[in-house]
């Protein structure tokens, strides 16, 4: 397989299961500039973004914790599961988005629907995006409402549970799901096709 | 006979590198912008992994997102941007990358140097760590925004693993009235679709009203596609687009050319062909559209009151736009007409060439700036900058009592010093009205420039209908 033979460029994105808490945002269409504005991405590296999650509705202009923001009550702390509004990462592709999200300790997003680039970009960290009905949103979302309520994420099944053992399932892409279970690096996947790239470039082609 | 295929249909299928079952394609990129700001952990990855930058000839890199506009490019905002600056320039040296840093001749906002160096064209595969990459499709180019992880992969090796998208038309047909442009066919098709609307799909615009356009304006309209969610827009390219390339820097020259354009006029869509959604837009009963919220769907025209939550039946819909009036401080079921304004930007990759810089003067000539407001007028890039400056423009500008900047993203991404004060209102012709976005706290009212310019003179949301006619 061509991923094992680049399996030392395994990344930290691998995902099989969780069981978490949850943080309810029940806002629309959150956009990347909310996640992260775009002051913070002045940066060279990855690291360090979580505390500029959600920067302009966590803090007070003078700098302190907004305290009516959900990620600075004490009982979400810990929690790895976000619990969003429909169209979830929208707008800039920044990845600085799922990287802030990961840095600050989230590993899945619930919403109706996510932004094609943002999905994308979560899926190569680890971070898994899931899509529900309407109706099961809304009763996630209900439930996500107890900070101490958890919920289980099987990947392999894509299926989630609640505490009541309802359990919904999730659409995901097939080959997203192998490399997020794998851990199986996306780039050492693609570098295995290098001779039908080089193949493809020698043909006469106007562009 | 051959199935009849789509725009992106003939785009995607000559750039599938290998098709394996079940497994996203391999899509051969023709051509990779790169910036300061989406660039530097993808060049990270690659030295980690020990690999070269596969086709360094076919990247190119500028200077956009984080530079100043002040004359004379005085002082990067700070050490941040600086080092990420010098980065930049490090990685592309290493890499043999075509550079246009701060200050030079060909230097601009991605979107636009792109195109106007010819290095857009007809049938290419175009990505940039932007999702504003949209606007190459312009040309009847597949050009879209990706994030970082893949910059590395096209870097790597000139390809991405992408998953083939849907496709979308939308027949924007009839004659646009005066005072009614490009933007506000892409505002008015946003409004209408949501910003959500075209997830997971390739839109084409087609009909008498797009081809009427000229390449700045179809550039204005495919600039937007992702305020809708789409993945990327099209234009089938025809005279218009072969007169705009002809004679570019970076456009095929000689035989080449010939050859170049019996291709490209091969691409548009094939008559019986079919799209997954189409839509139609009436051009002739569009007016100068403004939005009034916290995303670019939240628009209307700009005579029209705004929407009121209390009609509106879905609770979390509801709740959405009770956040947006509460943020923008704006009254439900009143038009903005008349809504005081502090600051107009004209600029970014949406409206900063030569015909949106004429527009505005046609406006401003003759006029003065509200003295309660302040107006930036930035330039794309520095040939266009030039451009207007030969034509006197920029005279224009000053003597209004706007500002007339160097080239670059400017307010539209506020990382650059350029930025609104909190609680401040802004006039913009750039692409997103995000909450915060031109500045912690600002609000924007995304326009036309033409809708940009009569703010500023009037120093309040007007319809640019009626300086027009007086």
């Amino acid at each position: 397989m061509a991923e094992q033979s680049n399996a030392q460029f395994t990344s930290n994105a691998q995902f099989t299961t969780l069981t978490s808490r949850m943080i309810p945002l029940p806002v629309e269409n959150i956009d990347t500039d909310q996640i992260i504005p775009a002051r913070f991405l002045k940066v060279t590296d990855k690291k360090g973004l979580g505390e500029k999650l959600f920067f302009d509705w966590r803090y007070l202009p003078d700098g302190t914790d907004n305290p009516d923001f959900v990620l600075n009550r004490p009982e979400t702390a810990g929690a790895q599961v976000l619990v969003a509004g429909n169209n979830f990462g929208c707008g800039s592709s920044r990845e600085h988005a799922p990287w802030a999200l990961r840095d600050f300790g989230l590993r899945a997003v619930i919403s109706t629907e996510f932004a094609d680039i943002f999905q994308s970009n979560a899926l190569k960290n680890g971070l898994l995006p899931i899509v529900l009905t309407s109706e099961e949103h809304q009763q996630v979302l209900a439930l996500s409402a107890d900070p101490s309520a958890e919920i289980n994420i099987d990947l392999e099944a894509q299926k989630v549970t609640l505490p009541d053992q309802t359990s919904m399932s999730f659409p995901v892409d097939g080959f997203a799901k192998h490399c997020l279970l794998g851990g199986i690096d996306q780039l050492g996947y693609l570098l295995s096709f290098e001779q039908d790239i080089t193949r493809y470039e020698q043909q006469p082609r106007v562009s | 006979m051959s199935t009849p295929k789509t725009l992106f249909e003939k785009v995607w299928e000559s750039h599938v590198v290998v098709q394996e079952p079940d497994r996203p394609a391999i899509l051969y990129i023709d051509l990779h912008l790169i910036h300061e700001v989406t660039s530097p952990q993808a060049f990270a990855g690659l030295k980690a992994r020990g690999l070269p930058v596969r086709r360094p000839e076919r990247t190119l890199a500028t200077m956009d997102h984080s530079t100043p506009t002040l004359p004379k490019h005085l002082a990067v905002v700070d050490d941040a941007a600086k080092s990420q600056l010098a980065k930049l320039s490090e990685n592309c040296k290493e890499a043999g990358i075509t550079l246009y840093p701060l200050g030079h001749a060909e230097n601009g906002i991605v979107h636009v140097i792109g195109p106007e160096l010819g290095h857009t064209q007809p049938g290419r595969t175009i990505v940039c760590g932007d999702s504003h990459t949209s606007t190459h499709g312009a040309f009847g180019a597949l050009a879209f925004g990706i994030g970082t992880s893949e910059v590395e992969h096209v870097l790597a090796t000139q390809c991405l693993l992408q998953r083939k998208p849907k496709t979308f038309a939308v027949h924007v047909d009839g004659a646009l009235r005066p005072g009614v442009t490009a933007k506000d066919i892409i505002l008015g098709l946003i409004a209408k679709i949501g910003t959500g609307g075209a997830t997971g799909h390739v839109l084409e615009y087609r009909g008498s009203a797009i081809e009427a356009l000229d390449m700045e304006g179809r550039m204005t309209v495919c600039n937007m596609s992702i305020e809708a969610g789409a993945r990327a827009g099209m234009i089938a390219p025809d005279q218009t687009t072969f007169d705009y390339l002809r004679g570019r820097p970076h456009a095929p020259q000689g035989a080449d050319w010939d050859s170049a354009v019996e291709y490209w006029r091969s691409l548009g869509t094939d008559d019986g062909a079919t799209y997954d959604r189409e839509i139609e837009l009436d051009a002739a009963s569009l007016e100068p559209m403004i939005t009034y919220g916290t995303n670019p769907g939240m628009g209307v025209p700009v005579s029209q009151p705004l929407p009121s939550p209390s009609a509106i039946a879905d609770s979390s819909e509801r709740a959405t736009l009770e956040k947006a009036l509460g943020y923008m401080g704006l009254e439900p079921g009143k038009p903005l007409l008349g809504k005081s304004i502090d600051v107009v930007f004209i600029g970014s990759c949406t409206n900063s060439r030569i015909s949106d810089l004429r527009a505005a003067a046609n406006v401003f000539r003759g006029r003065k700036v509200a003295s309660s407001v302040r107006t930036l007028v930035v330039p794309g890039s520095h040939r266009i900058k030039q451009q207007a400056e030969a034509e006197g423009l920029d005279q224009v500008f000053r003597e209004a009592g706007a500002e007339w900047r160097e080239p670059g993203c400017s307010m539209c991404i506020a990382m650059n010093g350029d930025q609104l004060s909190p609680g401040q209102y802004a006039v913009s012709t750039s692409n997103r009205n995000f909450e915060g976005r031109q500045g912690k706290g600002g609000r924007t009212f995304l326009a036309s420039p033409l809708s940009a310019a009569a703010a500023a003179v009037t120093g309040q949301v007007t319809d640019v209908r009626t300086l027009l006619e007086a």
